[in-house]
Formats: C-alpha cells, structure tokens, sequence
C-alpha cells in the first residue's frame, strides 16, 4: 500500500478516524485525548502539505482519485471505451489544493489554542468529536468532484459547527445564534439541493467535469445559477444575506471561531466553482449588446456581483464602527474582508467577458491573485485578531468594549499580537494585508475608478475602527475591577505566535507566496479545460 | 415522564421483540430487498422509543445509561471506517468491496456463488457496512430520543419549583 | 398533464415551507417549515427518477421490462438521514432556548443590535 497515490482519500478518511477514536480515546484519560487530537490534526495537515506539493509538481496540474476502484483503470474506461461515468471522485486542482492548505492549517491552530483554553470547560470529548468533524467535512468540500458529494460535506460542516457554536450552554445568547445558524445553514443547503436535482434531470450526471462539458444555457440552468450562487453566497456572508455572522462568530467560543472562518471560506470556494469551472463555458456566450459593452452572461454575472460586493463592504465597515462588544465587532470587519474578496473576483469576470478594455489578461490575472491571496490573508488575520479577542475574556471574562482598560500593562505579548493583527487587516505594509491589497486596488482601478477609491477609503476606516479599539483596550487607565489581570497561558501564546509569524513571513515575502501558491490556483480557475479533459479524456 | 397504564406495558412488551427482529431483518437483507442500515436503524429505533414512552422515562433512563449508548455508537462508527480502511490495505482501493468477494479476497466464507444469485452472502462488503451503519443509526436515535425525555422532565422540574 | 402533478406538489409544498419559515413567530412552526422544504425537495428527487411503464428497481433476476432509475432514490435516502440529523439538532437547540428565556416566540428571544 503506496500512501502517496491514495493521498486525496487519507486527507479526509484521517480526522474522521480521528473523530470517532476521540470519544473512546477520552474515557481513557484526557491529557491523552488532547495530544492524540493535536496529533491527527498535525497529520491531516503533514498529509495535506505532501498533497500540495504533487499537486504543485505534476505536469497537468491536476490529481484524479476514483473512490472504489483503480483510478487508471477507470479513467481509461471513461476515455477509450466510453463508459459512463458512475463513480464518486475527487479531483484536486490548484485551486483545491490551495484551499485545503488553509483548510488543515486552521484547525492545527485551533486544537493548540483550545488545550489551555478550554480547560475549564467540562463536555470536551465532543467538543474535539466535533472540531475533527468540522475539518474533514471543510477538507471533503474543498477536494472532491462530484456536486453531491459537496453538498454531504457541507451539510456535515454545518451541522458540526452548529453544535460548536452553541458550546456555551449556559448562556442564552449562544443557542440562539446556533439556532439561527443551522436554520439559515439547512434552507441554503436545501436550495443548493434543488439545483443539484435540477442538474440531474437534465443532464443525467451528478459529476463537475461532466455537467461542465454539456452544460448549455437554457431557462433550468439559469434558475440553478441563481440558487447556487444565492445559497452558497447565503452561507458565505455576503450582504444582505450576512445577518448570521456577527452573532455565530461573536457568540461561540475563540477557537471554534477559527474553524468557522475556514468554513466560509469553503463556502466562498464553492461560489468559484460554481462560477468558473461549472459555468465555464457559459460565460463567454454572445450577449445582447448595450452600446459598446457586450453583456455576455459573465459580464451580467460579474456586474450583480460587483453590487453585492459594494453593499457587503459599506455594511461590514458602518455596522463595525457602532459595536460595543469587542468580538462583534470582529465579525463586522470579516463580513467587510469578505467583500473585498468578492469584489477581486466579481472585477475578474468583468474584466475577462466584458471585453472592452485593452489589457483584459494582466486585469485579470492580477485580480484574481489578489483575491485568491486575499483569501489566506483574511483567514490569518481575522483569525489572529479572534485568538486574541478570546485571549482577552480568558483574562478578564469580559467581552465589551465599556469595561475594559489598560491592559497593556499586564499582558505584553497579547497587546504585540493584536498590533500585528491591526496592521495586517486594514492593509498596512509590511504586513500580508497590504501585499494583497494593492492587487484589489490596481487591478479594480482598471475596471472603475470609484470601485478602488471606495475600497480604499473603507479600508482607511477599518483602520480608524481598530485603532480606536486598540486605545480603548490597551492604552489608557486600568479599570478598578481589572487589577489582577495575568498573561495567558504559553501555549495560546504560542498558536498565536504561529499565526503571526506566517503573516509577517508573507507580508515580507509576498512574490515568493504568490509564485509558487496562489499562481497554479488562478491558472486551474481560468481554464477549465484542463479539468474536464483530465477525466473525460481530451474533448 | 412517567409510564402509561397497564395494559399499554403489556402489550408493548409483546411487540417489542417482533419489532427488534423486523427492524435487524431490514438491515441485514439491504443487499437485496428494500432497506439497509439508515431504514433499519430507524424501525429498532421506532421500537426502542416505544418502549420508552410505555415504561416512562424513570424507568428506562435507569435500565440504560447514555454512556453505553455512546460507546456502542462510536463502535458502529469506527466498524464502518475500518471497513474502508481495510479495504485500503487489503487491496490498495479504498472502500472497495471486492477483497472479500473476490478471488484473492480473504473472506472465503462469503464466496459461495454457486448456490445462485440472491443469496445472502453475495455483495461483499455491503452487509457488513450495513451492520455498522445500523448499529450506529440505533444507538444514535435512541440516545436522541433518551436525552430529550431527560430533558424536558428537567424542564418540568424548574417550572414547577 | 397527469404526470406532471407531482412538481405542482413540490412547488405548493416549497411555498407553504417557505411561508411558515417567514411569516410563523413560533419555533417549532419555523422548525415545521424547514421539514415541509425538505419534504418538498425529497418528492422532486424521487419524481425524477420515474419511467413510465417501469418497475422498482430491486430484483436481481428481473421478470423483464424497464426499471425506474435508481441514483435519485440514493441521493434521497442520504437527504431524508441529513434531515434528520438536522431536525433532531434544531429541536434540542429549542429546548435550551425555552430553558432560558421561557418563551417560543421569536421575537421576544434574540440578543442585542
């Protein structure tokens, strides 16, 4: 048995080992369970890592895995002989690649944190249950090829993270904004149900790569379109669809903040797929024309999402200057990151199929690198700023902006870890921020000048909002009932330094990120044909 | 909650074992007839909560402990991924069925083609997930089902106090 | 015509879960509009797998003519399990959120902004 060629089944196949060991592991001891959860997170993430690294190495770019059979021999049986297509698979592209990077580095640095600070806590079998849970549904969502198999995963992912998120049983709040969530969670799922059924019946083949390559663009397909993008966009935040973030993130504890950042970045992932490769050929299609633009479908697409994007950046940006608890208020400013994604990839559709400009290829390859490097970026960084925010009411067991003060004094290095964050998510060099920023910037300024002032101007706002938090925290008098504060434990001193020295490394080292990462993802994205062939056999 | 009268104890207590024996029958012929480990699951499960509705949560919630619920479900679990598993080690495919049905396959007993096509040993690896899964869907939905009863008589609890 | 009754029943059943989510103020209504949806889309998965003239597709020795297709009666087993996961997490999240705030109606719950 060669681990190398079955590397995209072990990447998901281990944390839910890992999941139904953990119970059993538990009643052992639990100093164990920890080390042993600690342990397969690091294995997901090693096996991950060599994945990415033949996936980065292969010629074609791309990695076919045939669960239940040998994946030469069937795909050779697809290619020659015609056969039909009956099995599930995955396929790991570039971009995929790149997701599950960031996918298996979240919840390493979750179970770190969480070992001291959730050490009070009692119910942490399930809680370990449910966080490798959480991974392997992210990890299954972001690797596989079959739209089916998508929508298990994700429904996995929510149900998990619904669990999670209401951790704190004995607070009200907490049920209520888990409630919420698997209410929203179940409806988008449902609708994303519907278009799969709605896939089928036409085309009578529930894989990516078959759909993609007979896909035409008649009324049924139009109306999946919009339930896809409504209902991975429902899951993803984008506004007005964004009402369930501040209270899921801001209510469940630190570290189940950080996976859940995962998780809408995997839903994001599935607006991409959607998008680009399913839609693929699509979006190039003759249009009406409109004076001198070409409203190819791409262009319709982009445009509606380009609106989307405005609203969720103004919205994230005004709702977070009104905040008074500090962890909302996070979740304000990641519903504005997540627009700024949004607007990178809705400029790279306009770019590529609105067709008027002259340089449409730097455009857009420039956009769609700062998008995707926008993606790992927000991850790091709001990550980083959560982990500090839950550092914070390890301390002092307060969350709300009124009652807390000069905690500078007492707690350096949390207060040098919240500068860093500061720094990185509202753009400033020499942090990752910045490097991904100014690629939104340049390339929305080619399509429309207001897109990049307004981008811009609220990203100065976000600063304007952290700086003012990060007064009122640190700085300033201390508060009567906040004396005998302490530095948190080393360990979560640690996943915080970890997380830290990644932004630092990219924000110096951007160019070598973007080669060697973010350039094979936006290759796969612009060019579907490479994934339809490496199934079906060249077309 | 407390039991019903009884004449309901009895006859639940009649029924229960058909249940139980209807309910395994569906899981393991998944293979070949309608079924298999989600449906089965659930009719022993249908069965498990009617006992507890008959008897009255006391009662049951003393015969059994939700911690040997959840043992049992983490066995039907790991019973199902070491399946796959082995079919990883066996014969370098994961999740395929042929390593016991095939001709190098290791489970000979299973191999017994000439006694026709719908017999019972036939599909491999199926019926040996749907034992799993059917183990797993039992203590899982009974365990639900338990805790909730557990619940609410808490929530009676703190109204009335 | 007639075989296309079963879509209108997906369609009615969709709108009547949709307005029971919106428009209910009880949870457990809420709840009941989730499953009406569930219950909408399971019956259009199944109708899609339906020839006319066709059997079920469960014999090994078949007696002979078409069998209707069997992929969507798979992909509506694994949504009927993932609803009920769902509906059992959903109705226990509702039993804490009486515990707490004594009451069902959803707008007298929720927090703060």
């Amino acid at each position: 048995m060669n681990i190398m060629d079955h590397l995209p089944a072990l990447v998901v196949a281990v944390p839910l080992l890992g999941a139904f060991l953990t119970p059993l592991v538990g009643k052992v001891n639990d100093k164990l369970r920890n080390i042993f959860v600690i342990f397969i997170a690091g294995l997901t993430c090693a096996l991950v890592f060599l994945l990415a690294n033949q996936v980065f190495t292969d010629p074609d770019g791309i990695i076919t895995y045939v669960f239940g059979a040998d994946t030469e021999d069937t795909l050779k049986s697809i290619a020659e002989q015609g056969n039909p297509l009956v099995r599930i698979l995955f396929e790991v592209d570039g971009l995929s690649a790149f997701m599950a990077i960031i996918g298996s580095l979240l919840p390493l640095v979750a179970v770190i944190y969480s070992w001291s600070f959730m050490k009070e806590h009692t119910g942490l079998d399930k809680y370990y249950t449910l966080i490798l849970l959480m991974t392997a549904g992210m990890l299954g969502m972001m690797l596989t090829g079959d739209l089916f198999n998508f929508f298990v995963f994700l429904e996995i992912t929510s149900i998990a993270s619904a669990a999670l998120i209401a951790f704190y049983t004995d607070k009200g709040k907490a049920m209520v904004a888990g409630f919420k969530y698997i209410v929203i969670s179940s409806i988008g799922a449902l609708f994303i149900l519907l278009a799969i059924a709605i896939f089928y019946a036409q085309y009578d083949a529930l894989n990516i790569a078959v759909i993609a390559n007979n896909i035409q663009y008649g009324f049924l397909d139009k109306i999946a379109l919009v339930l896809l993008i409504a209902a991975l966009g429902m899951k993803s935040a984008f506004a007005p669809m964004h009402m369930w973030l501040p209270d899921a993130y801001g209510r469940a504890p630190a570290s189940v903040t950080f996976v859940l950042i995962g998780t809408t970045l995997a839903s994001l992932y599935g607006v991409l797929r959607v998008c680009f490769t399913l839609y693929g050929k699509n979006l190039a299609a003759t249009g009406s024309n409109l004076g001198s633009l070409n409203l190819t479908p791409g262009f319709l697409l982009g445009a509606l999402l380009v609106v989307l994007a405005i609203i969720t950046i103004f919205v994230g940006v005004f709702m977070a200057l009104k905040q008074v608890d500090l962890k909302r208020m996070i979740a304000y400013v990641a519903v504005a990151e997540i627009g700024y994604m949004l607007l990178a990839f809705s400029a790279v559709l306009i770019s590529l199929y609105g067709g008027t400009s002259p340089n449409t290829e730097v455009v857009s390859q420039t956009a769609l690198k700062g998008g995707l490097f926008h993606i790992f970026n927000d991850a790091l960084d709001i990550g980083l700023l959560f982990l500090v925010a839950g550092a914070i009411y390890y301390a002092t067991k307060e969350t709300s902006l009124n009652k807390l003060g000069g905690l500078a004094r007492n707690m350096k290095y949390t207060t040098i870890f919240f500068l860093i964050g500061l720094f990185a998510a509202s753009g400033m060099p020499p942090m990752n921020g910045f490097a991904s920023k100014i690629l939104i910037y340049e390339s929305t300024y080619q399509v429309n000048p207001i897109l990049s002032v307004i981008a811009i101007l609220c990203s100065i706002l976000i600063l304007a909002v952290f700086v003012k938090v990060f007064h009122s925290v640190f700085l300033g008098p201390e508060h009567v009932s906040l004396k005998n504060v302490k530095e948190v434990p080393k360990i979560m001193l640690l996943s915080m330094a970890i997380i830290s020295g990644i932004i630092i490394f990219f924000g110096l080292f951007p160019d070598v990120v973007v080669n060697n990462l973010i350039s094979p993802a936006a290759e796969a994205l612009t060019n579907n044909k490479i994934y339809i062939s490496s199934i079906l056999g060249v077309i | 909650m407390s039991g019903m009268s009884r004449i309901v104890k009895t006859m639940t207590s009649t029924v229960f074992p058909f249940a139980m024996i209807f309910g395994l029958y569906v899981i393991a012929h998944g293979h070949l007839t309608p079924g298999g480990g989600f449906q089965g699951g659930a009719v022993v499960a249908s069965a498990c909560a009617m006992v507890l509705v008959a008897y009255g949560s006391v009662w049951t919630m003393r015969k059994i402990k939700e911690k040997h619920l959840s043992v049992l479900e983490s066995l039907g679990a790991l019973g199902f991924i070491s399946l796959a598993f082995l079919g990883l080690i066996f014969a370098d495919k994961i999740f395929f069925d042929d390593f016991i049905m095939g001709p190098n396959g290791i489970g000979m007993i299973f191999n017994n083609a000439a006694l026709g096509e719908s017999d019972i040993f036939t599909a491999g690896v199926i019926p040996l997930m749907n034992f799993a899964v059917g183990l797993k869907v039992i203590a899982g939905l009974f365990a639900i089902v338990l805790v909730m009863a557990y619940a609410t008589v808490k929530v009676k609890e703190v109204k009335s106090k | 015509m007639i075989y296309n009754i079963p879509y209108f029943a997906v369609i009615a059943l969709i709108l009547i879960g949709l307005y029971a989510i919106l428009f209910r103020r009880n949870l457990i209504k809420i709840v009941i509009g989730i499953t009406l949806i569930e219950s909408g889309v399971n019956l259009f998965l199944i109708t899609l797998g339906y020839r006319e003239g066709s059997t079920a597709p469960i014999y090994t020795l078949s007696p002979g003519g078409i069998m209707s297709m069997p992929v969507p009666q798979a992909l509506t087993l694994t949504s009927i399990v993932i609803g009920v996961a769902v509906l059992a997490l959903m109705l226990s999240f509702i039993i804490h959120i009486y515990r707490h705030y004594k009451t069902l109606d959803v707008r007298k719950i929720g927090g703060d902004d």
